[in-house]
């Protein structure tokens, strides 16, 4: 039995010293992102491929996920309010869950599988057949000419993205009003415009800058912490898409406190 | 010059650098054989900073680079030129922006004086015209050459070779051998090449050493290497099992 208790206080001990370590690298890898931004944005150009691979092979994804989120929130809205809530208040229902909740997360979530695995994929591919030792030893820092560009590519990509699921997410749920719940354009239109507030907006595109941060962090960390050939790309990439994942959902509640309990507040 | 003392590295459990002691001579180029997982390419690693030693010392033409910062060691770095065993070109580049990558990083030169200088270069390797293909469409021994045309874009003092002509047929091994020979007589720059290939290492080495369980435990001219009474040395040429290298 204590055999048994000191193997297990053993093992917790390493996964709470792993953590702690690894939470130390990210920080690592973050403030080198900071202190080779300057020098980053010089090659622009690295950071428009990486705008382009980030957002504009995004879209059609987005554009499909955003469509069927809208619709299915009118459809969920529609069901709540029934006997309830006049149906004259749906489009801000719909508005206000999307802009502040619905675009920034759901956008972050597909972007961060889509991208995170991507990164990691490609980066860890880069490690294990030594291309990152080749910059390295060409002078070239690797934080500068790979995480820079991936990075401010993401913080940029991933609200404009976030403006784009909005605007569609509306749409599907406009098209669900119209052809299903018996509300006009014109009331649905209405609705939205009396309670659309732009700090709700604001706290969208905050979020959604953040998680571009996140999902580029995680998956030029694992990418560069990949081991071995193939397997080792297979688990950095799965570690990346998860770790993305689940920091975009805490974060998302960080900030969220931080925007509508304080800066947002009054 | 490079002069390595005394250089011990741990990786995890295992002692893999046990106390190195090796002269890279300027103009010469020097031959690191050894089994397998004797620390060549750990070797090979600390002396361009990709790894860092736990003692020891390592001093290019009299500068310690063991220790130093990023941006000295980066200094260091632009006088070498590396090929590394996978060639290590990069797959979303074509084969002209790989080997101008370099002049394009640490140069201000124009881009024509560039697509020249990549001309140049590929041509000293044998590889006229290829400026457009992709890394992926290249054998193995093109992918070395590449590797190799970047390694001397910006005219270094040292190239490093890790396992040069590992995984080449003996005609392409060939072919990579009288390159280096042929670089070190045409800009008299000094090499230091990691391999196991005694073929290879016969014909390029001026000077030979051979490291076993993290020591250097010979070091001579490819001559002395064939006449030495050397067990360790022997063994290791004649490819045998039994000696005092554990297999």
């Amino acid at each position: 039995m204590t055999e048994w208790l000191e193997d297990g206080y053993d093992y917790l001990r390493d996964k709470l010293i792993d953590g702690i370590a690894e939470v130390g690298r990210i920080a690592m890898l973050v403030g080198d992102t900071f202190r080779k931004l300057g020098r980053g944005l010089r090659s622009f150009g690295l950071v428009v491929d990486q705008m382009d691979h980030i957002g504009v092979q995004s879209l059609m994804l987005v554009f499909i996920v955003s469509l069927f989120t809208g619709a299915v929130a009118a459809v969920q809205a529609g069901y709540q309010f029934a006997n309830v809530v006049p149906l004259k208040f749906i489009g801000s229902v719909i508005l206000r869950s999307v802009i502040i909740e619905l675009g920034p997360v759901l956008t972050a979530l597909i972007v961060g599988g889509r991208v995170g695995a991507s990164i990691a994929a490609e980066l860890g591919t880069m490690r294990v057949t030594e291309q990152i030792d080749a910059l390295d030893a060409m002078a070239i820092n690797p934080v500068r000419y790979l995480v820079v560009p991936r990075v401010v590519a993401a913080v940029i990509m991933l609200p404009m993205l976030t403006i784009i699921a909005n605007f569609i997410a509306i749409i599907g749920g406009w098209i669900v009003c119209v052809t299903t719940l018996d509300v006009s354009t014109h009331t649905y239109v209405t609705s939205m415009k009396t309670f659309f507030f732009m700090k709700d907006l604001w706290s969208g595109l905050i979020k959604a800058f953040f998680f571009g941060g996140i999902i580029a962090w995680m998956g030029c960390y694992y990418g560069f912490r990949t081991e071995g050939g193939a397997e080792g790309v297979g688990i950095a990439t799965t570690r990346a898409v998860v770790s993305a994942c689940v920091l975009v959902l805490v974060s998302d509640y960080v900030i969220a406190n931080v925007l509508f309990r304080f800066i947002f507040a009054s | 010059m490079i002069k390595i003392r005394d250089l011990k590295i741990r990786l995890g459990k295992k002692q893999v650098l046990n106390g190195v002691d090796l002269d890279i001579p300027t103009g010469k180029t020097v031959v690191v054989m050894g089994r397998s997982g004797t620390g060549k390419s750990v070797l090979f690693k600390n002396i361009i900073g990709l790894m860092h030693p736990d003692s020891g010392s390592i001093e290019v033409d009299g500068q310690e680079v063991v220790g130093l910062r990023e941006k000295d060691l980066n200094e260091v770095r632009k006088r070498f030129g590396v090929l590394f065993q996978s060639g290590a070109l990069f797959d979303s580049m074509t084969v002209g922006e790989n080997v101008g990558l370099p002049l394009r990083e640490h140069t201000k030169l124009p881009d024509a004086e560039i697509a020249k200088r990549v001309a140049d270069r590929l041509e000293w390797v044998g590889l006229k015209g290829v400026e457009a293909m992709k890394p992926a469409s290249l054998s193995g021994g093109m992918r070395k050459r590449v590797g190799l045309a970047r390694a001397i874009a910006m005219d270094p003092a040292y190239i490093l070779y890790d396992e040069p002509t590992t995984g080449l047929d003996p005609i392409m091994s060939d072919v990579i051998n009288r390159l280096i020979r042929s670089l070190q007589q045409r800009i008299g720059v000094t090499s230091i090449v990691v391999t196991h290939d005694m073929n290879s290492a016969y014909h390029v080495a001026d000077e030979m050493a051979l490291l076993n369980e993290g020591r250097v435990v010979f070091t001579g001219t490819p001559d002395e290497a064939r006449t030495t009474s050397n067990p360790m040395v022997r063994q290791f040429i004649e490819g045998s099992s039994e000696g005092p290298i554990k297999p």
